[in-house]
């Protein structure tokens, strides 16, 4: 019924989408899979009006069609059903099934059908099986609840292929068996489904054909009795690793003393159950997961900016009490956090007031600050990480991705760091910058400091990793020693699947 | 830059159209005129277009102005009834007990148990402001500290409620307005002269009205405190924060910086600014109306800020633009007090136009400036 023919699609920097194909029939629900960032989000966009493609055609029964709006999709019958749900949260149930579809009585009056609205949203509630007054306002419901209202709104405008993007994210076990009946019952109606969805186990039960992206292409496609989850990893992650990952420093740091140790840990936004880890001085730890496994707020919680419930730090043997970034940069624990744009910089800066800023009490004296010292220390750090700026009076706005995330880093490279804590340090940085990153990386390692990164990128998780901590819902899913890392040991581990990787040795 | 040059084309140009429009104010007198209200207008405008730089807005300064210089003119006039120092006494308590409520869960007291505690020295302290404070005469320079240490309390309670309640700042000082305008009401029902003993009349001519080199010592004042400001904003680490709190609150964060203490000290700077331009109001007009001293002041002083370049969503301005812009504020009065054709009635739009057309005139080079 919906087709997609050759889609492409450039944002500046990346190109998100390289000629992917998929088509979906009528009463049928299509998974589709993918890393993080293998273009799934792009392409349900497409689909759904919110973007247009730079190439490639869609077709709606065998009729090409150009959607520039999602009101275009949208009235012919192309719903898409967002992970952040879009509710208004101060209306009620029925104000929000009927947002922008009101009915209305007496013409340009434009009064409100409101007992109307109500009985029909009952009947659509009915459908979805949710127990819950119409006239409820949305934001006293629960998450769960919300995603069925958001379905429910999608039946409400007669969905002909309706998208699911992450829909079982917020629902518990039994919401999430109730999803999948609606969906029996949709696609008994002869609605198609497209099902995105990181969980494996789910889209074993309810897919009829999968389809896996990788790096903005089609990787493969698995038919009803082909799908396992086995199969589903290799195409989501098969493929050669490039060289270019650095590696001077031993792997095997036995000898080196353990510089920070988690000990039962638990935060504020956490899972019930306690982490418990240590990294040692010389080791670079891959932190491996799913988009939401908990990585960065466990990387926010040893920085002191989420309060610690219970569990202790160590560092270098020595308890440490850390209550804010102050604390943790004082004691030798630095981050360099995701966002470099929203947390890591102060893009209307110059550069050198950036790298400055956790510095300044080495660059001032009685409070004053010397720009005399702050900038010979900026110089030395760009000539060091070789950052490319025409001159260190640039705001840092102004910078290449892999210049900003190398001023990021720079700034706590002035500092004698002994934990550092690098969270997807090589998102949206270009190749070259890429390589010089990891060269430090190794670098920093061979001097003794213990790294811990965060990285969704499976390539680089398992070229720079002497070790490997997997996440999964926030717990500790397990840990793979350089010996037994592979792609498909990590996304086993990050899918939820059990503990024993064996399968996947030798 | 260009904004800096733009608000001194600015002055330029008003200070030329009043000077060559009208004779009389060409005058050495009214240049001393002129001089007085730009100390007296540049002082609260300091304090705001710091703490605008810092990503704050304070609305409550011209009521506070208003509280101080008469609260100010009771000191200075004789014994205090025991109802006039209610709020003094009040300000005390609380200091008493944030600072046992941040003190004792150092020495082990679970927060809740700190909380009750720490109200009992709270309460004390006012029964013991109350008891001894009704009647005491306090000499001008006492006065004055004590009317600088209340406004700065006033800055620290909205910092408070800003930074550890999340409220905000727009709202809490709106409330200030409100309640400062009030409590001046209710300590005087009617105005307050400046009392004539020796010991004012000289505090008035040393922080006021004595000229040095023609220039009145107010605004010496305001240039000392502007001095003071630039070396902290410019040249301090606190205004390197301030600026990253102001352009990126939690970059800030994550680079360590403290940045609730530090927006409570720029609260605490533009109340006591505030505080200080109360005192010189009464001083300088040697009279204070409860219902009137400083109203609107607050908008007069944002608007001085503005124009000045600060941006008001934080991290932008300059302290020598911030005095520039306060120094456009009493030129466009006088044009309009003296143009017969305009008419002091039409003031207010004549000063909200100018912000207008000044914003529009930065909007416009900003955007010209982009596209080359």
């Amino acid at each position: 019924m919906l087709q997609a023919r050759g889609i492409r699609k450039a944002f500046p920097g990346v190109q998100a989408l390289d000629g992917v194909s998929l088509s979906v029939s009528a009463g049928e629900v299509l998974a589709v899979l993918g890393e993080n960032g293998a273009g799934k989000s792009t392409l349900m966009k497409i689909l759904a009006g919110i973007h247009t493609p730079d190439a490639g055609e869609i077709l709606l029964d065998d009729e090409r069609v150009h959607f520039s709006s999602v009101a275009e999709a949208m009235a012919r019958g192309i719903l898409l059903i967002h992970q952040e749900l879009n509710l208004a949260e101060n209306l009620s149930v029925t104000a929000n099934l009927f947002l922008g579809n009101e009915e209305i009585r007496g013409g340009v009056l434009g009064w409100l059908n409101r007992r109307g609205m109500n009985d029909r949203a009952r009947q659509l509630l009915d459908r979805v099986g949710l127990e819950v007054a119409p006239n409820r306002l949305v934001g006293d419901l629960p998450l769960g609840q919300r995603q069925m209202v958001e379905i429910a709104r999608a039946l409400s405008r007669k969905a002909r292929v309706l998208i699911m993007d992450e829909p079982t994210s917020s629902l518990t076990q039994r919401e999430t068996e109730r999803l999948f009946e609606v969906i029996a019952e949709l696609k008994r109606s002869g609605v198609a489904v497209v099902y995105i969805s990181h969980r494996l186990m789910e889209v074993q039960t309810v897919a009829d054909r999968v389809v896996v992206l990788r790096d903005g292409r089609n990787s493969g496609e698995l038919a009803r009795e082909e799908i396992t989850h086995r199969r589903m990893v290799e195409l989501m992650v098969g493929r050669d690793l490039k060289q270019f990952f650095r590696r001077a420093h031993a792997t095997d740091q036995a000898e080196h003393p353990v510089r920070l140790e988690i000990h039962d840990l638990c935060y504020q936004g956490g899972p019930q159950t306690p982490v418990s880890f240590s990294v040692r001085g010389g080791e670079i730890v891959g932190m491996a997961g799913l988009v939401g496994a908990g990585r960065t707020e466990l990387a926010e919680a040893l920085f002191g900016l989420r309060p610690l419930l219970r569990g202790e730090v160590r560092l270098d043997r020595r308890l440490v009490s850390i209550r804010s970034p102050g604390d943790a940069i004082a004691a030798g624990l630095l981050l360099a956090p995701e966002d470099r744009r929203q947390y890591g910089l102060v893009l209307e800066e110059s550069v050198q007031h950036n790298l400055g800023l956790p510095n300044l009490d080495q660059n001032s004296r009685l409070g004053l600050v010397s720009p005399r010292r702050e900038n010979a220390m900026a110089r030395r750090l760009c000539e060091r990480l070789r950052v490319r700026t025409p001159r260190l009076s640039q705001p840092v706005g102004l910078l290449s991705g892999g210049n900003q995330q190398k001023v990021v880093l720079g700034k706590w490279l002035a500092r004698q760091p002994r934990v550092l804590i690098l969270d997807e340090p090589t998102r949206g940085v270009d190749v070259g910058a890429k390589s010089e990153i990891y060269a430090l990386m190794d670098e920093l390692a061979a001097a003794g400091i213990a790294i811990v990164m965060i990285s969704s990128d499976l390539e680089e998780v398992l070229g720079m990793s002497d070790r490997v901590l997997v996440l999964h819902e926030g717990r500790l899913a397990g840990e793979l020693p350089r010996a037994a890392l592979s792609e498909q040991a990590i996304m086993h581990l990050a899918t939820g699947g059990n503990i024993s990787y064996g399968e996947y040795l030798g | 830059m260009t904004r800096l040059l733009g608000v001194l084309l600015m002055v330029l140009i008003v200070y030329t159209v009043l000077m060559g429009s009208f004779a009389p104010a060409r005058s050495l007198n009214n240049h001393q005129t002129l001089a007085e209200r730009l100390g007296y207008y540049g002082i609260p405008t300091l304090g705001v277009g710091v703490l605008i730089v810092s990503g704050g807005i304070d609305l409550s300064i011209g009521s506070l102005l208003g509280l101080i210089a008469v609260y100010f003119g009771l000191l200075l006039s004789g014994p205090l009834s025991s109802r006039q120092t209610i709020p003094l006494a009040v300000c005390l308590g609380l200091d008493g007990t944030l600072l046992c409520y941040a003190l004792l869960p150092a020495v082990a007291v679970p927060p809740r148990i700190a909380l009750l505690l720490s109200l009992l020295p709270g309460a004390g302290l006012i029964w013991v402001c109350q008891t001894y404070l009704p009647g005491l005469h306090s000499p001008p320079w006492l006065a004055m500290l004590l009317m600088l240490g209340f406004a700065s309390q006033i800055g620290l309670f909205h910092g408070l409620l800003i930074t550890r309640l999340h409220l905000q700042p727009f709202l809490v000082t709106l409330c200030g307005l409100f309640m400062y305008r009030g409590l001046a009401r209710w300590l005087s029902p009617g105005a307050l002269a400046l009392p004539s003993d020796e010991q004012v009349v000289a505090l008035r001519a040393f922080l006021v009205s004595d000229r040095m080199l023609g220039f009145p010592h107010i605004l010496l004042l305001m240039v000392l405190v502007a001095l003071v400001l630039a070396v902290v904003l410019h040249g301090s680490i606190y205004g390197r924060y301030w600026f990253a709190i102001g352009n990126n609150e939690q970059a800030a964060r994550y680079a360590g910086i403290a940045t609730q203490r530090q927006k409570i000290a720029a609260y605490m700077i533009c109340s006591t600014l505030a505080g200080l331009g109360g005192l010189l109001f009464l001083l300088m007009y040697r009279n204070a109306t409860p219902s009137s001293a400083g109203s609107l002041l607050e908008l007069y002083a944002i608007t001085g800020a503005v124009l000045g370049g600060c941006n008001l969503r934080g991290g932008e301005g300059t302290i020598p633009g911030i005095v520039l812009g306060a120094a456009v504020l009493p030129l466009l009065q006088q044009i309009c007090t003296y143009n017969s054709a305009i008419g002091s009635d039409l003031e207010y739009t004549v000063v909200g136009g100018a912000l207008l057309l000044a914003t529009i005139a930065n909007e416009l080079v900003t955007r010209w400036s982009k596209r080359r």
